[in-house]
């Protein structure tokens, strides 16, 4: 690693970053940044649990989604399918709009909406955002657990199946821990693409990191320097989720045949 | 209209009434502006190729420095959201443009949303689609192109009777997939205010409050796009592969 940096066009390299790195924080302006910290802080925050549990929600409900379209009746495999060629047909934009207009201006009408303890909730632009969200990774993650469930061996099923396990058994310890194994490494990379989905929902008024940063442009004008800032957080979080699947692979995902 | 029809769905002649392609009717600027957007992604996956195909053979043959940029280049496209970067090339690459061309004493332009769309998104596309690229031609197997080189072909030659169709049919499948992103990722431009299908059916949804019939219907749209986009896709692979071993349309 210390050794691969170490190779002379490299430190070139380096030594150029640093100094664009510099010559950015000199020229360029940050004092806005004390102002906006706090808010920024609030929009890091609900961007990071629009994305955990928008990817909890959907994975919850790819899994039904993969199954029923891998090994399911034809009356389960055929709506199965049509809800992830429709979610990964369309733009997220017009689903998150779709979502956010279409039902928000459908629920007002029913009064027993208006009256009941979710509507305070439902007034709201979040749920509308994690339910955009949810949906669609669970559309394209329905794709991907649909063929890492024909990928395990079904030897092994009939295996299980032989040796007595029931059919919920064989897939709560052998179907779905080695499907979602193997699913692990392009799971990884969608989360990522969730992660890069998340500011979409700025459009419809929920207050995440970018559009924090959009409002830093609106009150100052100033043009590069937040959306500089927003590209590193984005990066640093892309890191981080990379790291962690790493993680879970070596863990979950060694030994597969 | 069949009776039953509109029993089951009593809207349904105000819905298409709205949907009609001459004003007052909202059909003709769904129409335009999805035309607008194929447009788009169009270029943008043109565009994105020829990155693709450029910074594929740089990333397999170029020198260490020409390696680490297009690592560089790929990796922070591929971390940053698409909406940030389109924001960034856009301001960034108007702003530089202008002052380009006021050193040189013209005065400064305004960039076409058109052209400005394309060639942001051809600068994202082209990540992708260098990985993709990269991908196919390290499968091409060695000996092939060792072979080529040994008849005394030079690289360019190598590269276009030999590499460049042995590696289409392993590249195709991820090119459709890239060029699915291209049509999807043209609604981004609503963002930055180019009338393109998503903008067009918010104005529509917006100025009519009929949020579901526009954003349904536009959203067949875009689903009749990639189904048919994916037919052909598949066409052309099927083209692409027939002779080679294990050939399977």
């Amino acid at each position: 690693m210390i050794r691969a940096l170490l190779q002379p066009h490299r430190l070139g390299l380096l030594a150029l970053a640093l100094a664009l790195v510099v010559w950015a924080g000199m020229t360029l302006r940050w004092d806005w940044i004390p102002r906006y910290w706090e808010l920024g802080l609030a929009g890091l925050w609900r961007t990071l649990w629009l994305l955990v549990l928008s990817t909890l929600i959907g994975f919850l409900l790819a899994v039904p989604l993969g199954l029923a379209q891998a090994a399911g009746p034809v009356w389960l495999a055929a709506p199965a399918r049509w809800f992830c060629t429709v979610v990964r047909g369309t733009p997220l934009l017009l689903q998150i709009w779709l979502i956010y207009y279409g039902l928000g201006s459908l629920f007002p009408q029913y009064p027993w909406i208006r009256q009941s303890d979710l509507w305070p909730y439902l007034r709201q632009a979040w749920p509308y955002a994690l339910l955009a969200l949810s949906l669609s990774y669970a559309g394209y993650e329905g794709e991907v657990m649909r063929g890492a469930f024909k990928s395990v061996p079904h030897g092994q099923l009939e295996a299980a199946r032989a040796y007595g396990f029931s059919r919920w058994s064989v897939l709560r310890r052998i179907w779905l821990p080695q499907a979602m194994a193997r699913a692990l490494p392009t799971l990884g990379g969608e989360t990522v693409l969730q992660l890069k989905a998340t500011p979409l929902v700025a459009t419809i008024t929920v207050i995440e990191i970018y559009s924090v940063a959009s409002r830093v442009r609106q009150d100052t004008f100033i043009i590069y320097e937040p959306l500089l800032l927003l590209a590193l957080v984005y990066m640093a979080i892309a890191g981080l989720i990379a790291l962690g699947f790493r993680w879970l692979e070596r863990r979950y995902a060694t030994g597969l045949v | 209209m069949p009776e039953w029809l509109t029993q089951l769905w009593p809207g349904l002649e105000a819905s298409a009434a709205l949907l009609a392609l001459e004003p007052p009717g909202w059909g003709g600027n769904l129409l335009r502006g999805a035309a607008s957007s194929l447009i788009i992604a169009f270029g943008a996956f043109s565009l994105g190729c020829v990155i693709g195909v450029g910074g594929a053979l740089g990333k397999l043959g170029g020198g260490p420095v020409a390696r680490d940029l297009l690592a560089v280049y790929t990796t922070v496209v591929r971390a940053v959201p698409e909406l940030i970067l389109i924001l960034l090339l856009y301001y960034a690459g108007t702003d530089l443009l202008n002052q380009a061309l006021r050193a040189f004493g013209y005065r400064p332009i305004e960039i076409s949303g058109l052209a400005a769309g394309i060639g942001v998104l051809g600068i994202v596309q082209g990540a992708y689609a260098t990985e993709v690229l990269r991908g196919a031609i390290q499968s091409v197997p060695r000996g092939q192109i060792e072979a080529a080189r040994a008849y005394g072909m030079s690289r360019v030659q190598t590269f276009r009777r030999v590499t460049f169709p042995a590696m289409l049919p392993l590249a195709l499948p991820g090119l459709s997939n890239l060029w699915l992103i291209a049509t999807k990722d043209t609604a981004l431009l609503a963002i930055v205010g180019f009338s393109e299908l998503t903008l067009e059916t918010r104005q529509a949804a917006s100025s009519t409050r009929a949020y579901f019939t526009f954003f349904l219907a536009s959203g067949a749209i875009y689903l009749l796009m990639t189904l048919i986009s994916g037919k052909v896709f598949s066409w052309i692979e099927a083209h692409f592969r027939r002779g080679q071993a294990g050939a399977r349309a």
